[in-house]
């Protein structure tokens, strides 16, 4: 799972609401998965993000500093957007967990992939 | 005809195939390119001749990079019901629109394309004599040619009655053919990993082209399976992502859909299928996830939604065939559709019969945070999705069988889903023209239950 993904991820709890994000982020197993770089898509992603979520999500695996904001005129800045293109889309997070944040409830990621299934008790209708 | 006269006329060669998707397809095409549709002619039923106003060559070339319905497309330089109306238009096009690519430093050649009957060497040899008087000084060149000019006959749809003359004749300069290959290149056949209902590689341009799919852009399978509508969109240069509640799909485990093999590979997966045609890039992530119960924030990121919903009946229809078909004592038949069953559950427990409509009524809302400005999605034949914030732009059947069929339907986002109660009145339930959707359920199997009933009949015999 990437970071992109990770931002665009909520708990869907029963009763959670918008309470549900950002998922807490464990992980046992990440790698890095180089990808061609894409000035355009990137830039593209920059508004759509939830800064803060990114942030801390960047923070519990210890990656390099993510920038605590968009830096101004970001879309001709290299620099940081071969920064955010890593953070965004090469960190991909193979082993470890979601947790909601109202509820606890985890969500496992195995290979890769986060499995978000509840069981019809735990949804809402 | 009043027309701007920036506008060029151009001749659309279609393909016969998929007749109902032609229209919309080229219509979304144009309308992503900045070009626009306007046509004198309101409709072009199944000809294969299309002539069409483009303010560009440029969108001409462009629209011919994502065109799956179009197999060429020509500057016309003239058209005619008979050959010599041909030649009177041809007079009367500007010699000095012609004059660049008939000069004498440059090699052409002349291709005839005839539609419904086959020419002879000799009529055809007629024909080109026929157009001297246009200004030609170039070399002919058969191999290479710097420029290739058109003659297409048409003579008409009907193969029980061919006409000994044309209804109509075209010329024009050959300017680019479309990406007909495409549907060879990514044959499902070739594919490295496939599902049972794999959707056709031709459909899924379509559909990506009807979804006005482009460079850059977020697109969401909710069904996502094994990515077939994924890849489509990453060959158009968007960035992809996809849930399925099966959770060996997504993982690319249990049994193989291929004939002669009977488990999945280790790599086979949504992943490695896009690795296969170079486009991992693309890839952002797939989820075991419940499309009914979204697990995305709210907010506006996708472009475009686009799945395959009629896929459901199929697996419905296989469950049944295994269950109603096979309960005729033999233990081991019952031992393998329970099997089938057991491995099916977390899918059917979690989906009964209709289930989908009410996930899909929702989807596009933002009350259940997911949110696109465009989307396709194939439905099955009576339940035709509706939705306040949606227009609807293009809705195309597909026949399925004698008794069934499939429609493709592209909707639009047109305003933001604010106020919930505003609209609940016609989300409900009663209001939405769903009820068709049982009603399809049993058309569907009224036909399977006949032919098992026939295969039953004959093995008594």
């Amino acid at each position: 799972m990437k970071l992109l993904t990770h931002n665009l991820l909520s708990s869907h709890v029963r009763g959670v609401g918008t309470r549900g994000f950002p998922l807490r982020l464990q992980a046992t197993e990440v790698r890095i998965n180089p990808v061609e770089f894409n000035p355009d898509f990137v830039a593209r992603m920059i508004p759509k993000v939830e800064w803060a979520a990114l942030v801390q999500a960047a923070d519990t695996l210890n990656l390099a500093e993510v920038p605590k904001e968009p830096t101004e005129g970001y879309e001709h800045d290299e620099t940081f957007l071969r920064k955010m293109h890593h953070v965004l889309l090469e960190v991909d997070v193979l082993e470890g967990t979601l947790q909601c944040p109202e509820s606890g409830r985890l969500f496992p990621i195995s290979r890769g992939i986060p499995n978000m299934l509840l069981n019809d008790e735990e949804t809402e209708t | 005809m009043a027309l701007p006269g920036s506008l060029n006329r151009y001749l659309l060669l279609m393909a016969q195939e998929h007749l109902e998707f032609r229209l919309p397809e080229i219509k979304s095409l144009l309308s992503l390119l900045g070009g626009q549709f306007t046509n004198s002619q309101e409709t072009y039923g199944k000809s294969p001749f299309w002539i069409l106003n483009i303010p560009s060559e440029d969108i001409a070339r462009n629209l011919m990079k994502r065109t799956v319905c179009a197999k060429s497309i020509f500057e016309l330089w003239g058209h005619g019901k008979s050959p010599e109306e041909l030649y009177t238009s041809l007079k009367s096009y500007p010699v000095e629109k012609m004059v660049p690519f008939l000069h004498s430093d440059s090699t052409y050649k002349i291709k005839i394309h005839t539609f419904n009957k086959t020419l002879t060497q000799e009529e055809k040899v007629k024909r080109i004599d026929a157009l001297e008087f246009l200004p030609f000084q170039g070399k002919v060149n058969l191999k290479k040619p710097q420029h290739v000019f058109s003659i297409l006959e048409d003579y008409g749809l009907d193969p029980n009655c061919i006409p000994e003359n044309p209804y109509n004749i075209y010329f024009g300069r050959w300017i680019a053919d479309g990406q007909r290959e495409l549907i060879e290149s990514y044959s499902v056949k070739k594919r490295h990993f496939i599902g049972n209902t794999s959707m056709d590689a031709g459909l899924s341009f379509i559909m990506t082209n009807h979804a006005k799919v482009k460079e850059n852009d977020l697109v969401f399978d909710p069904f996502v399976g094994t990515g077939g509508l994924l890849i489509a969109s990453a060959h158009f240069g968007a960035y992809v992502c996809g849930t399925d509640i099966d959770y060996n799909t997504v993982h690319g485990l249990g049994k193989a859909s291929r004939k002669n093999q009977k488990w999945r590979g280790p790599d086979e997966n949504i992943r490695a299928n896009l690795r296969q045609y170079g486009l991992e890039k693309f890839y952002l992530d797939v989820l075991v996830s419940d499309a009914s119960k979204p697990s995305w924030r709210k907010g506006t990121y996708f472009d475009a939604i686009i799945t395959d919903l009629s896929i459901w009946y199929q697996r419905i229809y296989k469950e049944i065939r295994f269950t109603e078909g096979n309960t005729k004592g033999n233990r081991k038949m019952r031992l393998s559709a329970e099997t089938f069953l057991d491995e099916e559950k977390p899918k059917w427990s979690q989906v009964p019969q209709g289930t989908a409509k009410n996930d899909f009524k929702r989807i596009p809302s933002s009350d259940t945070g997911v949110e696109c400005s465009l989307r396709a999605a194939w439905y099955t034949e009576e339940m035709v999705p509706w939705h306040p914030c949606l227009r609807l732009i293009s809705n195309c059947e597909q026949k399925l069988s004698s008794h069934t069929a499939r429609r493709l339907i592209t909707m639009e986002k047109v305003k933001e889903f604010e106020n919930r109660d505003e609209y609940s009145h016609l989300l409900s339930d009663h209001f939405l023209p769903y009820q068709g959707h049982n009603s399809f359920r049993e058309k569907y199997f009224s036909g399977v239950t006949k032919r098992i009933a026939k295969e039953e009949k004959c093995n008594h015999e």
